[in-house]
């Protein structure tokens, strides 16, 4: 399993309900389901991930979330997930609040555009950041929506977000006290578990 | 096996005719006393009776799903495509079963039948049968044929509303309902195109009343002209242009923008006879169905279509119809299908979601409208094949 889901599957209890905001080959579906009874749907638009997921018995519906999510009902599932999907939507701030409308509580994962290396990138080639991690050109990127750590917190402080538990790893999904120390000049990737704070 | 049938064929089929005996109550209230129903098998049940499948067929199916009849048959059965060894539904893993529905008219019970009370074909007193009783009548088959629980229960069109009946009447007695095409009731454009059709029928004066076959004739006319109508509705614009756009004709030197209209003969005629391919193609096609159809069943099956409406037990609130459903759902649409379009699996999607039903959805990329159901789409078939044999391993480990 890729580690960034290793992290993310400690936070969903068994037996819940998961909806899966681009699942893949719905792997980490298919993992919950079997090692914690997990009660999955996914959503794909791609067509060989989602032969996989029904190769694999992943609940998996043909929907794209730039679409929207009005078709499903508020509190129905206990955790929506969203894995690094959120820079190439249309609109994250509302897709973040149809998570958080869905379910009880999100888990949403994205690349750090504010780490040093995009940083280091931008500020001595003059040049948007073009690397393994994010290989696209500027022009061709599904990834519209680059924002950093901070970039985040501000929107959930902004939106009355409460982060239960915020992590940023390496693009080896690894963790260190230095990452934690400055994770928005060290984390590559940051996981973030989130839910409405209540307003009573 | 003759050389000419090829290996992933079923091979020569041959029909059964099972009695029930049982008076049947219909939703409208009336009883058949007894009554037969056709039916095809292709592979074998195992052991535990687990591995079968049932088909459910459309407006104009019937038991004769795959393989052939006879070696001189020209086409094999409806969903061949899809049925046989090694394919989608592979009779080497499962015991496919398929019937002719009530009312029909290839061997079932239906208008074109001799009504034992008066010796008479039943003709327009046949009583009007609903998807809901079609299912009673496939779980008393079921029960004939001591199967306690369908793998799966399969059906494009009106055979994916018989799936989603089943799913609803029967809800511990099929693991899988594969709904293909389908809507969760008939829309108002899609009642309009039945009328025509059904007006056409009753319209033509060789209909009797439907008391045609005493008078030893049938509405040859209306049927063809209800089967043209029916046939525009399952293709699309562009399986159409696809169609009749292959030939270069002397208006139209490329072939890709004539917007398929290939002429007959190559001119116009000046005059209102037919001109174009498509107007030959629907015409030929009416007319062979003609031949090979009761009109009263064509009138039957398209009321069932206009009846089904599943909510109308549950406040019009079709999850709740859904709520007592143990299955899984797999559901798929075509893209041109604008017949049963994409929307109305995903109204069927949305409502199962409802349910907290467990359900796939996808919607497949195909020229072809409302007809891709029946053709080897690859991603279409391949999604069947590969959803199926997940099911098959599910079987095998529910044994062990």
């Amino acid at each position: 399993m890729r580690p960034d889901l290793e992290i993310i599957q400690q936070w969903i209890e068994p037996g819940s309900k998961v909806l899966d905001l681009g699942c893949g080959d719905g792997g980490l579906l298919h993992y919950l389901k079997t090692s914690k009874n997990v009660h999955g749907i996914g959503l794909e638009i791609d067509t060989e991930n989602i032969s996989k997921c029904i190769e694999n018995g992943t609940n998996v519906i043909e929907q794209d979330i730039d679409q929207g999510l009005s078709n499903f009902q508020s509190g129905s599932f206990d955790t929506v997930l969203l894995a690094q999907t959120l820079q190439a939507l249309s609109k994250p701030d509302i897709l973040i609040d149809e998570m958080l409308r869905i379910g009880k509580k999100g888990i949403i994962t994205f690349p750090n555009f504010g780490n040093w290396k995009s940083r280091f990138y931008l500020s001595s080639k003059g040049r948007m950041p073009v690397s393994k991690f994010m290989p696209h050109s500027w022009y061709d990127t599904p990834n519209i929506h680059f924002c950093t750590v901070k970039d985040f917190d501000a929107l959930c402080r902004e939106k009355n977000i409460k982060v239960l538990t915020r992590t940023v790893v390496d693009l080896e999904h690894q963790g260190s006290w230095y990452m934690r120390a400055w994770p928005n000049l060290l984390g590559e990737i940051a996981i973030y578990h989130i839910t409405k704070e209540s307003t009573d | 096996m003759s050389d000419s049938i090829p290996t992933d064929s079923v091979g020569l089929v041959q029909p059964q005719v099972h009695h029930f005996d049982d008076p049947l109550t219909l939703r409208s209230g009336k009883v058949l006393p007894a009554y037969d129903l056709v039916v095809e098998t292709y592979g074998k049940l195992n052991a535990e009776k687990s591995n079968a499948i049932l088909i459910c067929h459309a407006l104009s199916g019937d038991h004769h799903a795959a393989g052939i009849h006879a070696e001189e048959d020209a086409k094999p059965g409806w969903w061949d495509a899809c049925i046989g060894p090694g394919k989608a539904m592979d009779t080497n893993l499962f015991y496919i079963v398929s019937l002719n529905n009530l009312g029909g008219c290839a061997g079932s019970t239906g208008p074109a039948s001799i009504n034992p009370e008066t010796g008479k074909y039943y003709g327009p007193d046949f009583p009007v049968i609903t998807v809901r009783d079609w299912v009673n009548s496939q779980a008393r088959l079921m029960d004939r044929l001591q199967i306690s629980k369908w793998a799966a229960v399969v059906g494009g069109s009106l055979g994916g509303m018989q799936v989603l009946r089943w799913a609803i009447s029967y809800p511990k007695r099929l693991g899988h309902a594969i709904c293909i095409a389908a809507a969760p009731k008939l829309s108002a454009q899609n009642i309009a195109f039945n009328e025509v059709a059904r007006h056409s029928i009753t319209s033509d004066t060789n209909f009797h009343q439907g008391r045609y076959l005493e008078h030893d004739t049938y509405p040859q006319h209306g049927l063809t002209l209800a089967r043209m109508v029916g046939h525009i509705t399952y293709l699309s614009d562009s399986a159409m242009r696809a169609k009749f756009g292959q030939a270069v004709s002397e208006f139209e030197q490329d072939v890709s923008e004539n917007f398929g209209r290939d002429l007959r003969t190559g001119k116009l005629s000046f005059g209102f006879d037919v001109d174009f391919q498509v107007e030959s193609y629907l015409h030929y096609q009416g007319e062979r169905f003609s031949k090979n159809f009761d009109a009263n069943t064509y009138l039957l099956m398209t009321k069932a279509l206009d009846y089904f409406d599943p909510s109308v037990d549950y406040e019009g609130d079709l999850a709740k119809a859904f709520s007592k459903s143990e299955c899984k759902f797999l559901l798929m649409s075509f893209s041109t299908d604008w017949r049963f379009p994409p929307e109305r699996s995903r109204e069927l999607v949305n409502d199962l979601l409802r349910a907290g039903r467990e359900v796939s959805y996808l919607e497949i990329e195909a020229d072809q409208g409302h007809d891709a159901f029946l053709l080897p789409i690859p991603r279409y078939v391949n999604a069947l094949s590969v959803y199926l044999n997940r099911v098959h391993g599910e079987l095998n480990k529910d044994a062990s």
